[in-house]
């Protein structure tokens, strides 16, 4: 069965000055970005930002309480069935019945797509190495996330939401789950949206990237831009110094003594003045890590799971 | 072909992909007519997005290095690259660059290193002599 193509032009995901509240606490904060058909676009934040919250919205699970998502032009709440047919899901834990086989979670699954596809579905079982009559309680971690991965892909969907996909397995686990994210991509027209708070991983995949920092967002352009905007220099100091250093147009400073680092946003010609009118000089210039810039923003120094 | 991509040192991973196929190329590890592998296959064995692999090889026929066969894959450029003496240059002075880091560090004047750099050539080209000599003495 086809869904009518009038939306064919229509975003896969638009969220406009979204806001999501759990009781007190603001989840997410006026959020607005847009993901084109065919990006590969990388969420990424530290645990508690409103990653899963973002997504939970984007699959209908949660009314925003100001602001919108639409899904391929459509409200997801008003039309569970019409967005979710289109889309395939991977939740952050692999959520999957115990007690069913392989197989009978593939044909339990079925059930609900009327573009499920059997041949397909076989391919991917054979590719993860996934025997048809283990049972799911058995499986591994790894092997639950393939297996969980089979049942978002098996309907071919348009767009790809993966919650976490790598989040707590072993690196050859990881491996084949980026494989096979890697090997979805290529397929023509598919729109991946997968959130990490692995950077190195976002980097390797993602084209476009969003930056959650406590319900915000702090960032959120193609890897190019990103990549381009953003600096580090290194700066001398003939004399030891003692911080706090105050530098116009960085987003961070670290160091101690003679040696500091400076991340900066495009602010190359205003850090430089900055670092010059203290007496120091710019050593070294390079371009960070995603892992880099994102901790100049997010102000923390490192990526806890 | 093998690459290794970093995500540490923040250079773009096309650029990574560009700068060490070049660099295959320039050395001798890929010749002319090589076929390099497909850009799945690549993007694959590299866990990264295929797009930056196609990105890296439409540069890298821009340049000279790689043409593609319409649907027969994507090969090491005969005609060579006119960027070959550039990258090769390059290379050197990264190299170079490196031993002069290390002979200011070890206190070697520089005229030291290339009197050291001439008679480590002439040890390096003396079997190629004898076998010209030897090849002169049979004709």
């Amino acid at each position: 069965m086809q869904m009518p193509s009038h939306s064919a032009d229509e975003l896969p995901i638009l969220v406009t000055h979204l806001t999501q509240f759990y009781g007190r606490a603001t989840a997410l904060s006026d959020l607005s970005l847009q993901v084109p058909r065919g990006a590969v676009f990388g969420l990424v934040g530290e645990n508690g930002a409103g990653k899963t919250t973002l997504i939970k919205l984007m699959l209908g699970l949660l009314v925003p309480n100001a602001g919108s998502v639409t899904m391929f032009g459509m409200d997801p709440i008003q039309h569970p069935e019409r967005v979710l047919g289109r889309l395939g899901y991977l939740s952050e834990d692999h959520d999957l019945p115990h007690w069913m086989r392989v197989n009978e979670l593939i044909r339990y699954n079925r059930s609900f797509y009327p573009n499920w596809d059997d041949a397909y579905a076989e391919e991917l079982r054979q590719q993860f190495g996934l025997d048809e009559k283990a049972k799911v309680k058995n499986l591994s971690r790894g092997q639950c996330a393939l297996a969980g991965l089979l049942i978002a892909l098996a309907h071919k969907p348009e767009l790809l939401v993966l919650d976490e996909p790598s989040s707590g397995l072993d690196a050859i686990a990881r491996r084949d789950i980026l494989a096979a994210i890697v090997r979805t991509v290529a397929d023509e027209g598919r729109t991946v949206f997968f959130s990490s708070h692995l950077l190195d991983e976002v980097e390797r995949v993602a084209d476009t990237v969003a930056m959650l920092n406590k319900g915000k967002l702090v960032l959120c352009a193609g890897m190019d831009e990103i990549k381009a905007q953003h600096h580090t220099l290194t700066l001398h100091f003939p004399e030891p110094v003692t911080g706090p250093l105050k530098i116009a147009g960085a987003l961070s400073i670290e160091g101690r003594g003679k040696e500091w680092t400076v991340v900066c946003n495009g602010e190359m010609a205003a850090v430089r003045a900055s670092a010059e009118s203290l007496g120091a000089s710019i050593v070294e210039e390079s371009t960070p890590s995603l892992e880099d810039i994102f901790i100049a923003r997010a102000g923390r120094r490192s990526l806890k799971v | 072909m093998n690459i290794h991509l970093s995500t540490n040192n923040g250079v773009p991973i096309y650029r990574q992909i560009v700068s060490q196929v070049k660099y295959l190329v320039a050395s001798g590890r890929l010749l002319p007519s090589d076929e390099v592998p497909p850009i799945r296959v690549l993007a694959e064995r590299l866990l990264i997005n295929p797009n930056t692999v196609a990105r890296a090889y439409r540069e890298l026929e821009a340049a000279g290095i790689l043409i593609s066969r319409q649907g027969s894959g994507t090969y090491v450029s005969n005609t060579g690259s006119p960027l070959a003496w550039a990258e090769r240059i390059k290379i050197m002075t990264e190299r170079v660059d490196a031993l002069l880091a290390e002979s200011r560090q070890l206190d070697v004047p520089v005229q030291e290193v290339i009197a050291l750099i001439k008679s480590r050539d002439r040890l390096l080209a003396q079997p190629r002599e004898e076998e010209a000599a030897n090849a002169d003495a049979v004709s």
